[in-house]
C-alpha cells in the first residue's frame, strides 16, 4: 500500500504542470475554442512524448503505466487543456492489443497523427459527437458489436458545443474490423477512458476550487473578504470534502486497471461518475462564490463549469451509466453486493 | 498509488470476519435493539482476543495494533452490524490515562477497560454545551484532598451499565473557558450520581447524568488542575484514531436490496428492477466505495505517522452526511412498506430501513457535528479564515 505519488510521479507532475502553466493558459484554451483543439500545444506535447507515453516500448511508447499517464491528465485537466490526450492513448493502446501491425501504430506513437475512442456505439455505422472526433484521422469505435477503426477522413471542425470540445460525427461503417466480437475490447478501453478521464475532472476541480477560494479571499463585501463568510465557506467545505473523495476513488480505479484487479471496470464507472458530479459541483460553487461575475465570460470559472459538464456527458446520459453500472453490480449472481 | 493491502492485513481481515460471524448472532442484535447499544459477551470475547488492548499505542503499553489493521477491524464491525461504541469508549479511555494519568488511574482503570470487565463512558456534553465543549459548567471545587462535584451531563451514553465516566468539568470559572478545565475519571457507584434514561426517536437510550455533591479522592484526577483543554486535546487525538462511522450505509443498501428483490412493481414485476431505484442503489454503492477510499487514506496516514486530522472529519462529514441522505432514498423507494416498525418477535433483520431511517440524523451531529467539521475543513484544508458568524 502506497497512498501517494512516487518520486517519479512527482517529477512527471512537476514537469507537465509547469509545461501546461506555461503552455495553456486560459488565453490558449479561449483561442482553442472553435475548433475544440489545439495544434500547436498537440505538437508540443508530442514532442514530450505524451501520445505515446503509456504505449509499450517494444511498439514504441515510453513504456508508462495509466497511473503515471493520469499524473499528466490531471495537469492537463487542470489547464483545460484543448487537445484529446486521453482519447488518443486508450485508443492507441486498444488498437495495438487488436492489431499491433496496423499501418498508422508509428505515426500514432509518435503523435503525428491523432487516434480517439467513439465512447458510444455507433448506430448505423455512424458515431455522433466523438470526442476528438473533428481532428482525428483514426477513430476506434464499437458498430454491430465489432470493433472497428474507422477509414473517412477528420471533418477538420467541430459541432459547436457547450464545452468548447473537439466533438463531431464519425463514419464507422466501412471502417476495418479489429474484432469481429469487440465488446471486450471496446469496454477495455472505455474503462481506460473513465479512470483518465476522472482523474483529469478532479484536475479540472481542483483549478476550479482554487479559482473559487482565491477569489472569494480577494473580493470584499460588507468591508470583509466574501470567503470569510461561514455560509460560503461551507459551501466551499462541502465540494472540497467531495473532491478529495473523487481524488482517491480516481486513482484507485487507475491503480485497479494498472494491476489487472477484478473490480477494475467497476471502479472505472463508479471514479468518472463520481468525478463527473464532484467536477461540476466544484466548479458551481466557485462560480456562485464569484457573484456576477462568475457568469461574465472575461472570467475563467465559467469556462471550468461549461467543461465540467461537458467532459462528463460526452459519455451519455449519468443515468444511462449508472443503470448500466446497476446491471453489473446488481447482477442475481453478483458478488459485488455493497458489503463485498 | 497501490491500494492493496498488506498481507498481514487481508489476514487479519479473514480472522475478523470468522470471529464476526460467529458471534455477531441474531441475539446479539435483538440485545442491541434493547436500546443499549452494547453486547457483553461480544465485547468481552474481543477483549479475549486482544483487540481492546491490542489498539492501545505500544508506547504506552499496549499491544499497539497498526491504525491499519484497526480501521480493517471497524469497518467489519461495521459491516455485520456489531455495536462499537462500548470499544471505543475502551480504547479512548484507556488511552488518554495511559498517557496523562497518574499510577493510581492507570494501575485500578486500565486493565479492567482493556480486559471488558468495566465500561466507560464520555462525559463532555452538557445541556448548555455541545459543540461549543470548552463552555462546560460542572464544578469541580477542591476540598482538601478531594474534590466536590456538582453538575450534569447530557448524552452520557453507557453511563447506565458503566463503571467510569471521564468527566470534563470547570475548576476555576474566573479564566478564559479553555483554561478553566479538569478532567477526572468518576466511578459511577458514587454517592451523589444519578442516571436517567434520554431515550431518542432511534430507540437508543442515552443518559443525563446528575452530580450531586460527589466527593471524590484527588487520585481520580485526570492531568493537571486547569488543564483540562490539553486533556481533551489528546482525547480528540484518540478519538479520531479510532474514529469508526465510515461504513454506516452498506447495511443499509443491503437490507433495501433484500426488500427489493422480493417486493411487486406497481406495473408488475420486481421493485429491484425499477430504473430509478437501480440509480439510486448504485449512487449509494459509489458513495460508499468513496467512504472506503477515505477510511483507507485516514489510516495509511495514521499508519504512516502523518497527521490525519483533516481527513478525518472529511471522512466523517461525507459518511454521515451520505448515510442520512441513503436513509431517505431508500425510505421512499419503499413508500409506505418503509413506514411499517419493528415488532416484538420480528427478529433484527425485519424493518431495518425504517430503524435506519430514525438512527441517521444522530450520526451527523454525534462525535462532531458536521457544521463543526466543515468549519475544520474550510480553515485547515482550504486555507480560510476562521468564520464570520
Amino acid at each position: 500500500m502506497r497512498l501517494e505519488m512516487t518520486d517519479d510521479e512527482i517529477a512527471v507532475q512537476e514537469v507537465f504542470a509547469g509545461f501546461f502553466a506555461d503552455q495553456c493558459p486560459p488565453d490558449a484554451v479561449r483561442e482553442a475554442a472553435d475548433l475544440g483543439h489545439s495544434p500547436d500545444l498537440w505538437k508540443r506535447l508530442a514532442e514530450m512524448g505524451a501520445p505515446g507515453m503509456a504505449v509499450a516500448v517494444e511498439h514504441g511508447g515510453g513504456g508508462a503505466t495509466l497511473s503515471d499517464l493520469a499524473v499528466v491528465a490531471a495537469e492537463a485537466g487542470r489547464r483545460l487543456a484543448p487537445v484529446p490526450l486521453i482519447e488518443h492513448a486508450v485508443a492507441v493502446r486498444g488498437l495495438i492489443a487488436t492489431d499491433p501491425g496496423h499501418d498508422a501504430v508509428a505515426d500514432l506513437v509518435a503523435g503525428d497523427r491523432i487516434a480517439t475512442l467513439a465512447l458510444r456505439a455507433a448506430i448505423e455505422g455512424e458515431a455522433r459527437l466523438v470526442p476528438g472526433g473533428a481532428v482525428a484521422d483514426v477513430v476506434l469505435g464499437l458498430a454491430d458489436g465489432a470493433l472497428v477503426v474507422g477509414g473517412d477522413a477528420a471533418p477538420g471542425a467541430a459541432q459547436a458545443n457547450t464545452g468548447d470540445l473537439a466533438l463531431a460525427n464519425r463514419t464507422l461503417g466501412d471502417g476495418q474490423t479489429l474484432a469481429a466480437a469487440g465488446e471486450t475490447e471496446w469496454r477495455r478501453m472505455v474503462s481506460e477512458w473513465q479512470a483518465l478521464t476522472a482523474v483529469g475532472l478532479t484536475g479540472l476541480a481542483q483549478e476550479a476550487l482554487s479559482l473559487g477560494t482565491t477569489y472569494a479571499m480577494e473580493r470584499e463585501q460588507f468591508g470583509v473578504p466574501v470567503g470569510s463568510f461561514q455560509a460560503v465557506q461551507h459551501g466551499f467545505a462541502n465540494v472540497a470534502t467531495s473532491l478529495e473523495g473523487a481524488v482517491f476513488l480516481a486513482h484507485k480505479a487507475v491503480w485497479a486497471l494498472d494491476s489487472g484487479n477484478a473490480d477494475a471496470d467497476r471502479l472505472a464507472a463508479m471514479a468518472f461518475l463520481f468525478a463527473g458530479e464532484t467536477a461540476q459541483a466544484c466548479a458551481a460553487a466557485s462560480l456562485q462564490y464569484h457573484g456576477g461575475y462568475g457568469y461574465a465570460e472575461e472570467y475563467d470559472i465559467q469556462l471550468y463549469y461549461r467543461q465540467a459538464k461537458a467532459r462528463t456527458l460526452v459519455l451519455g446520459p449519468p443515468s444511462a451509466e449508472y443503470r448500466r453500472l446497476a446491471d453489473v453490480v446488481l447482477a442475481p449472481d453478483s458478488t459485488e453486493g455493497a458489503a463485498a | 498509488m497501490d491500494f492493496s493491502y498488506p498481507a498481514d492485513v487481508e489476514a487479519f481481515r479473514t480472522e475478523v470476519q470468522e470471529f464476526l460471524t460467529e458471534h455477531v448472532t441474531d441475539a446479539v442484535l435483538e440485545e442491541v435493539d434493547t436500546g443499549t447499544v452494547h453486547s457483553d459477551d461480544l465485547h468481552k470475547a474481543m477483549a479475549a482476543k486482544g483487540w481492546l488492548s491490542g489498539a492501545v499505542p505500544t508506547e504506552l503499553g499496549g499491544g499497539g495494533m497498526s491504525p491499519l489493521k484497526m480501521s480493517v477491524l471497524i469497518e467489519e464491525l461495521q459491516l455485520f452490524r456489531a455495536p462499537i461504541d462500548a470499544m471505543g469508549v475502551a480504547i479512548g479511555m484507556a488511552s488518554i490515562i495511559l498517557e496523562l494519568g497518574n499510577d493510581f488511574l492507570k494501575g485500578e482503570v486500565v486493565p479492567r477497560l482493556l480486559s471488558g470487565d468495566a465500561l466507560g463512558a464520555f462525559g463532555y456534553s452538557e445541556p448548555e454545551s455541545g459543540s461549543d465543549v470548552a463552555a462546560a459548567q460542572t464544578k469541580a471545587v477542591r476540598d482538601g484532598d478531594e474534590w466536590v462535584i456538582n453538575g450534569q451531563k447530557m448524552w452520557t451514553t453507557m453511563a447506565h451499565v458503566a463503571d467510569y465516566v471521564i468527566l470534563l468539568t470547570r475548576t476555576n470559572p474566573d479564566v478564559p473557558k479553555h483554561k478553566g478545565l479538569t478532567f477526572f475519571i468518576v466511578p459511577l457507584d458514587s454517592p451523589g450520581i444519578e442516571i436517567q434514561p434520554v431515550w431518542t426517536m432511534g430507540y437508543e437510550r442515552s443518559n443525563a447524568t446528575f452530580y450531586d455533591e460527589v466527593r471524590l479522592d484527588d487520585k481520580w484526577r485526570l492531568g493537571d488542575v486547569d488543564g483540562g483543554w490539553n486533556v481533551m486535546k489528546t482525547a480528540l487525538k484518540f478519538e479520531r484514531g479510532i474514529a469508526g462511522g465510515q461504513f454506516y450505509s452498506p447495511p443499509l443498501i443491503d437490507a433495501t436490496i433484500d426488500w427489493a428483490t422480493d417486493a411487486p412493481a406497481p406495473d408488475g414485476g420486481a421493485m429491484i428492477d425499477d430504473p430509478g431505484l437501480r440509480e439510486s442503489l448504485v449512487r449509494a454503492m459509489i458513495d460508499v466505495e468513496v467512504c472506503r477510499c477515505f477510511a483507507q487514506k485516514t489510516a495509511y496516514l495514521a499508519d504512516t505517522g502523518a497527521p490525519f486530522g483533516v481527513e478525518g472529519s472529511m471522512t466523517k462529514l461525507f459518511a454521515s452526511e451520505t448515510f442520512k441522505k441513503h436513509s431517505h432514498w431508500f425510505m421512499d423507494a419503499m413508500g409506505p412498506d418503509g413506514l411499517v416498525k419493528r415488532v416484538e418477535g420480528d427478529g433484527p433483520h425485519v424493518a431495518f430501513v425504517e430503524e435506519t431511517f430514525r438512527h441517521a440524523p444522530v450520526t451527523t451531529i454525534y462525535g462532531g457535528t458536521s457544521e463543526i467539521n466543515r468549519n475544520m475543513v474550510a480553515e485547515a484544508h482550504l486555507g480560510l479564515p476562521r468564520a464570520r458568524r
